[in-house]
């Protein structure tokens, strides 16, 4: 972590600098070192390297055609939404250019009686979603980024947000695509009920620029439900607000979204909002329903029924558009309030099955007073998916690699209960080793085997996503079965 | 159902088969073995691979051997008042789980209730090389490596020998109920788009001038969306028959074709029958495809065939060579040697 990598100094050739200048506009080419300087790091700025060159292409034929330029040249290519990853995807290589696609910026088609929505993946989620308002439809993945991120970078890491128990991911709201594979071949993927021979679209999702650049996205649209409440219900301990949401799961109801905020995430959220909670709270679930007004009655009834009987002191409404956007603005903000707490702040992403959120959380609760380091949790509970919030002072010596070191416990606590080391942030490179523990050698040589089938020669964002089969052995963390790596015919990157 | 693990056997067999270079064909019940082409290979069955792996009904996830009679997986999740999240096809009491995950395809709950591969959390399978790997998990969200789990649903046992596979389950509907309606397709259609949001729909058919709808939920609301749909109490065997492609329409002669379209599309011609709330068209061709095709073509779709006489003939037409080659080398990544399921989706891999 922190490190800033200084690119080497081998060339380029001239010619492809020319050439990669006349593929683009005027301004589509930055080199210098004040240009580049804001392409530097994604959303998680402790990992930083300078892009040799950004290519801003205007248009998916430029992107094409800068593909197959680097292709020609062997010159590694970083594709870049918005940058608002927290994986360090958007990282630069020292030897390669960013790639850009904000200026793919427009929605190229709107089909209401379809509810189908074909977009440039350099359109901000939430212009998706604003696009469709006045036909009474929405775009359903929200994450909490969605006023900057981009399209194109929610299929690359699958994207959730607090709408996700009820809508699905990014992958199960993308009915077709078109992605550039390395040498600037077009695919085009998908179709009206998103299926195709081999279902390659479930690949490119999440998989972090490695395996193709996305052009265009063909997403569906949702109706938006005729009626939608909002609850907050307040708890004297994290344990019990952790347990009501075990409780709701296991009812069988599935709200639009169930969110739990602890003591330490509230203070913040309440300081940067202005929004007081109820006096007393150590932990607030915030859930919605939706629907027509029975089915809204009906589920509200039964979830306030269920946070009550676990112990909730209040559990207030909300029902207009306005009082609702109240309420979720400290979780919607929740990140950059928990981030006034601290110089610096590291976010985990793990996930856990939600019978297992009270043991977590108190074990990550014990984790914390260890390493004497502050922990705020602010999470997409319904799923399971924890966002550990660890707050420190990088220049303070030593506190980093403790953080580190914390995140590393939390991770392999989720692995115990039988979870995943990134529910929607993706690995980046930062959780390489992660992987290593995760998955075994055949396992991770599978991925390898793909990166190579759509990338063969490894320009697309090498080295992020999957560790190499020498890093996990050096982590420690590598299942070798029988003394064999498998696949040891392949190459590796 | 036996509890039963045959997972070493299965690796070892096709270890064996990947190292003598020979293919298998891979069969869970065999009711799905008149779909695709005809493949290649000595038979491999996964039939005596059953039971359950894990189930904890409080987080609605089970995972599932794939020799798994779907049947004898429904009553397993019957017993704590549970269903799959997902409508599963079945051709008959032998249909297995994992033929289904293979197959891919979803009955008509797929536009309320999502389909077949969103309800795939996770898989292990043999890839083909005889090694056994996992993918996903038992979680609802993991962005950790690729979506390999997914790939594999539709992949027609082309890419891995499924060994089981984590599936989200829902709470059983309180109560369930079946309407018909008389009315011409763009007024059945303009009141499916009025009704999605708001009424407990969970599938919407289409043929011969009249809509089918059906409903499920809580009963105090399936009974309020019967006086807001109106209509006759339908044949509730309507849905069933079309899960599992029985039924008159299904018996007539000719080759059997779903066209995957926009849902507005036309309902043209008029011996197509109209499922998923006009998203999916059932259509009985005989002999040349090219009607399909045009069809597809016209109304901005895809075509699958499901059966037909020429078996030489796949599911899915060639995409164009660029998309064929990349798929192909999909397929090597996880088979290398094409021994897995040869020739049943495309000839040679
Ligand atoms: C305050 C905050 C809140 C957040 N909340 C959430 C949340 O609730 N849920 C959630 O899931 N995430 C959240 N995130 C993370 C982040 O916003 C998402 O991962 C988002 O999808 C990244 O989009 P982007 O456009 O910024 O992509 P970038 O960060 O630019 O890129 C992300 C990855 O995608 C690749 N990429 C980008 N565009 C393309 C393309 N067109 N083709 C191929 N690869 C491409 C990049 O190479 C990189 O690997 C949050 C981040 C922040 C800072």
């Amino acid at each position: 972590m922190n490190q800033t990598v200084e690119s080497s100094h081998h060339p380029w050739p001239a010619a492809f600098v020319r050439r990669l200048r006349r593929i683009l506009p005027a301004d589509g080419l930055l080199q210098k070192a004040t240009e580049v300087a804001a392409y530097e790091c994604d959303g998680l700025p402790v990992y930083r390297a300078r892009p040799r060159a950004v290519a801003l292409p205007r248009t998916a034929a430029e992107v094409g055609q800068v593909l197959a330029l680097c292709t020609e040249y062997e010159v590694p290519v970083v594709a870049r939404g918005a940058g608002t990853g927290l994986s360090g995807g958007a990282l630069p290589h020292p030897e390669g250019i960013v790639l850009s696609l904000a200026r793919l910026n427009r929605i190229l088609a709107l089909d209401p009686d379809n509810r189908t929505a074909r977009v440039e993946p350099g359109v901000r989620n939430l212009a998706v979603s604003e696009a469709a308002r006045p036909h009474g439809l929405f775009y359903a993945p929200d994450p909490s980024s969605q006023i900057a991120c981009t399209i194109g970078g929610n299929v690359a890491e699958n994207a959730g947000g607090v709408h996700c128990l009820k809508y699905g991911l990014t992958t199960h709201n993308i009915l077709a695509l078109k992605f550039f594979d390395p040498d600037g071949t077009l695919h085009d993927i998908g179709g009206p009920t998103g299926e195709w021979p081999l279902d390659l679209a479930a690949l490119l999702t999440g998989s972090e620029g490695l395996l193709g650049v996305v052009v265009e996205i063909t997403v569906r649209l949702w109706p938006k439900p005729p009626s939608t409440v909002a609850y907050l219900a307040s708890f004297r301990s994290l344990e019990a607000a952790a347990a009501s949401v075990s409780e709701v799961v296991a009812s069988g109801l599935v709200p639009a979204g169930l969110e739990l905020m602890d003591g330490l995430a509230l203070s913040a959220a309440q300081d940067y909002t202005g929004i007081p909670y109820p006096e007393g709270s150590a932990a607030v679930v915030l859930a919605e329903v939706d629907g027509d007004d029975l089915a809204v009655a009906l589920e509200g009834e039964r979830l306030s029924a269920i946070f009550t009987a676990q112990g909730a002191f209040t559990v207030t409404q909300a029902v207009s558009d306005e009082d609702r956007r109240r309420l979720w603005l400290g979780r919607k903000s929740a990140f950059p309030a928990v981030g006034r707490l601290a110089p610096d702040y590291y976010c985990m992403d793990g996930t856990i099955p939600r019978r297992s959120l009270v043991p977590v959380l108190t074990e990550i609760a014990a984790l914390s007073r260890r390493y004497e380091l502050p922990v705020a949790n602010v999470f997409h509970a319904g799923d399971g998916n924890l966002h550990p919030l660890i707050l420190y002072d990088a220049a303070i010596e030593g506190q980093l690699e403790r953080v580190e070191a914390l995140g590393a416990d939390i991770l392999r606590l989720c692995l115990a209960h039988g979870g995943t080391i990134s529910g929607e942030h993706g690995v980046g490179v930062e959780k390489l080793d992660g992987m290593c523990a995760q998955f075994t050698a055949a396992e991770l040589a599978t991925f390898h085997a793909l990166k190579s089938a759509f990338d063969p020669h490894h320009l697309l964002n090498p080295g992020k996503a999957v560790p190499t089969p020498a890093r996990c052995v050096e982590a420690g963390g590598m299942h070798v079965h029988g003394g064999h790596p498998p696949f040891p015919h392949l190459e590796r990157f | 159902m036996k509890d039963n693990d045959d997972t070493t056997l299965l690796a070892a067999r096709v270890r064996e088969a990947y190292e003598q270079a020979a293919p298998v064909e891979i069969i869970g019940g065999g009711t799905r073995r008149a779909l695709g082409r005809a493949p290649m290979g000595a038979p491999l069955s996964v039939a005596g691979h059953t039971g359950i792996v894990a189930y904890d009904p409080s987080e609605f996830v089970v995972t599932v051997r794939a020799g798994t009679p779907i049947a004898a997986l429904e009553e397993i999740l019957a017993r704590e008042g549970q269903v799959l999240t997902v409508d599963v096809p079945r051709f008959g009491a032998s249909s297995t789980i994992g033929g289904a995950v293979a197959v891919g395809l979803t009955g008509p709950g797929r536009p309320y209730t999502g389909a077949l591969r969103d309800a795939v959390l996770g898989a292990r399978l043999v890839s083909g090389t005889g090694e056994v790997v996992r993918f996903g998990g038992q979680v609802l969200k993991n962005v950790a490596g690729f979506d390999v789990s997914r790939l594999m649903v539709g992949a027609y046992g082309t890419l891995g020998l499924l060994l089981d596979v984590s599936l989200r389950t829902a709470r059983r509907p309180e109560a369930q109920a079946v309407v018909r309606l008389d009315q011409d397709w763009p007024t059945a259609r303009a009141a499916l788009r009025r009704w999605e949001s708001a009424l407990p729909l969970t599938g919407a058919s289409y043929a011969g001038g009249v809509l089918h709808v059906r409903l499920a939920g809580l009963a105090a609301r399936v009974a309020q969306a019967r006086a807001v749909v109106g209509g006759e109490v339908g044949d509730s065997g309507v849905f069933t028959d079309l899960r599992d492609l029985r039924g008159t329409f299904f018996e007539r002669p000719g080759d059997l074709w779903r066209l995957m379209v926009p849902p507005e599309s036309p309902w043209d011609p008029e011996d197509t029958v109209i499922d998923w709330a006009g998203a999916q068209r059932f259509w009985r061709v005989r002999g040349d495809a090219t009607a399909v095709y045009e069809l597809a073509a016209r109304l901005r779709g895809q075509a699958m065939r499901l059966f037909g006489a020429d078996r030489s003939m796949g599911p899915w037409a060639a995409p164009p060579p660029a998309a064929m080659a990349l798929m192909t080398r999909v397929k090597a990544a996880l088979d290398p040697r094409g021994i897995l399921n040869r020739g049943r989706l495309y000839p040679d891999w």
